[in-house]
């Protein structure tokens, strides 16, 4: 018979031991009853280690741990990042960051979902001019996109204004205004001016970029994208409400 | 990339938590940790290779990293509960209260390691991987583990001479 060791021993313990192995050991307890009971307790132990913590697997899982964990502060950046490296063609699709985009939307559509996964979860600075400056805000964006905007009310959907900012798209300048329903639930509405191809009128255009829904449209030389962690339904049901107004 | 990879191991992550802290919340707040560590860092696993054993390795350094203060707050709340309060139950479940009592008893590195045997029943190179120890570490530690337990039980089971006695 060979040595045994204590690695054999608790190899023994764990019923990982080949055969010839096995009988190794066995042979070495038959004369040794105190290590036969040592090893007896140590699977006593693992048994009832199992039957404390075993029962946590058939528990509910709680919500927050069912899905993917809600936007933090480096899942914007990640969502963002991802967007933005579509957006430059690589034809490499980061695993898990954003699912495949066919048939590519116009970089609008992207633009506008980068900007809405920039700024929505922000806490503290969401817009630079709140919804208690509307006249103000209106007129601001108004001359620096190069249109007279109106802001679309939403009220009626359970989104009110929280305000907007001044960004600046692939074709100049954009105007980001920002709706919050009570829930913190937000969309944004990207508007900016078309210049060049696919500068004529289109109807609703749906993309989904990673979790961020856009529904988008071209209108009078001026493209609008509404965006928002949606599902598609309820995204279309604002952008109509959007569009109603804005062509009323 | 689907999502239910990961989620198909929370349960056992939870249960894996739930053991190596004891208190329930504490033991999701690591789970989540962890996923969120693990969604972030995703891109880096290569498919195919195991799974389990990179969350569990995710989950092995938050443990490391964040949680050890954390915990000894909890100990140190725990001692204040009377102990009586936890016996007052049959002997079944006495033995296995004495069980995660001698559980919390040994240092972290010696219960991630039997844990992961006993519970998760990983093979000792798994082990080895999501803890980032050598097989030889991990053995060394599996029975220095097993007979701390065994004495601590011993020692839970001998200090209960309070029987009612007519």
């Amino acid at each position: 018979m060979t040595q045994v060791s204590e690695d054999d021993l608790q190899a023994y313990v764990d019923g990982v031991l080949v055969a010839a192995r096995r009988s190794d050991v066995e042979a070495y307890l038959a004369d040794r009853p105190d290590e036969a009971e040592r090893l007896r307790a140590y699977r006593a132990q693992d048994a009832a280690l199992r039957a404390i913590y075993d029962p946590v697997l058939a528990e509910p899982i709680p919500p927050t741990l069912a899905e993917r964990p809600a936007t933090r502060w480096w899942r914007t950046y990640a969502i963002a990042a991802s967007l933005l490296i579509a957006g430059i063609g690589v034809g490499w699709i980061a695993r898990g960051a954003i699912s495949p985009l066919v048939p590519a939307p116009p970089s609008f559509a992207r633009a506008a979902a980068i900007a809405h996964a920039v700024y929505a979860p922000e806490v503290r600075h969401p817009v630079e001019v709140g919804a208690d400056q509307e006249d103000h805000l209106v007129k601001w964006l108004s001359k620096r996109v190069g249109t007279e905007l109106r802001v679309p009310k939403l009220g009626s959907l359970g989104f009110d204004l929280v305000g907007g900012r001044l960004l600046s798209g692939p074709q100049g300048p954009v105007a980001q205004f920002m709706y919050q329903d009570s829930k913190g639930q937000r969309l944004t509405l990207y508007i900016s001016a078309q210049k060049g191809e696919g500068r004529g009128d289109t109807a609703f255009r749906f993309s989904q970029e990673d979790r961020v829904s856009v529904f988008y449209w071209i209108d009078d030389h001026y493209g609008y994208a509404l965006s928002g962690e949606l599902r598609r339904d309820a995204l279309l049901a604002v952008a109509n409400a959007v569009y109603k107004q804005l062509n009323p | 990339m689907d999502s239910h990879l990961i989620l198909e191991h929370v349960p056992r992550l939870r249960r894996y938590a739930r053991a190596l802290l004891g208190d329930r919340y504490a033991a999701d707040d690591l789970v989540q940790d962890t996923l969120e560590r693990a969604w972030n860092k995703f891109h880096l696993w290569r498919p195919g290779s195991d799974l389990r054993a990179w969350l569990f390795a995710i989950m092995h350094n938050v443990f490391v990293n964040q949680v050890r203060s954390r915990r000894n707050e909890i100990e140190r709340t725990m001692e204040e509960l009377p102990a009586i309060a936890v016996r007052a139950t049959q002997s079944d479940a006495l033995e296995l209260a004495d069980v995660e009592r001698a559980l919390n008893g040994l240092p972290d590195e010696q219960r991630e390691v039997l844990l992961l045997v006993a519970v998760e029943g990983m093979t000792y190179d798994e082990v080895s991987r999501a803890l980032a120890i050598p097989v030889g570490t991990v053995m060394s530690r599996l029975s220095r583990a097993r007979e701390r337990m065994r004495r601590l039980i011993a020692g839970a089971q001998q200090a209960v001479p309070l029987k009612v006695v007519k």
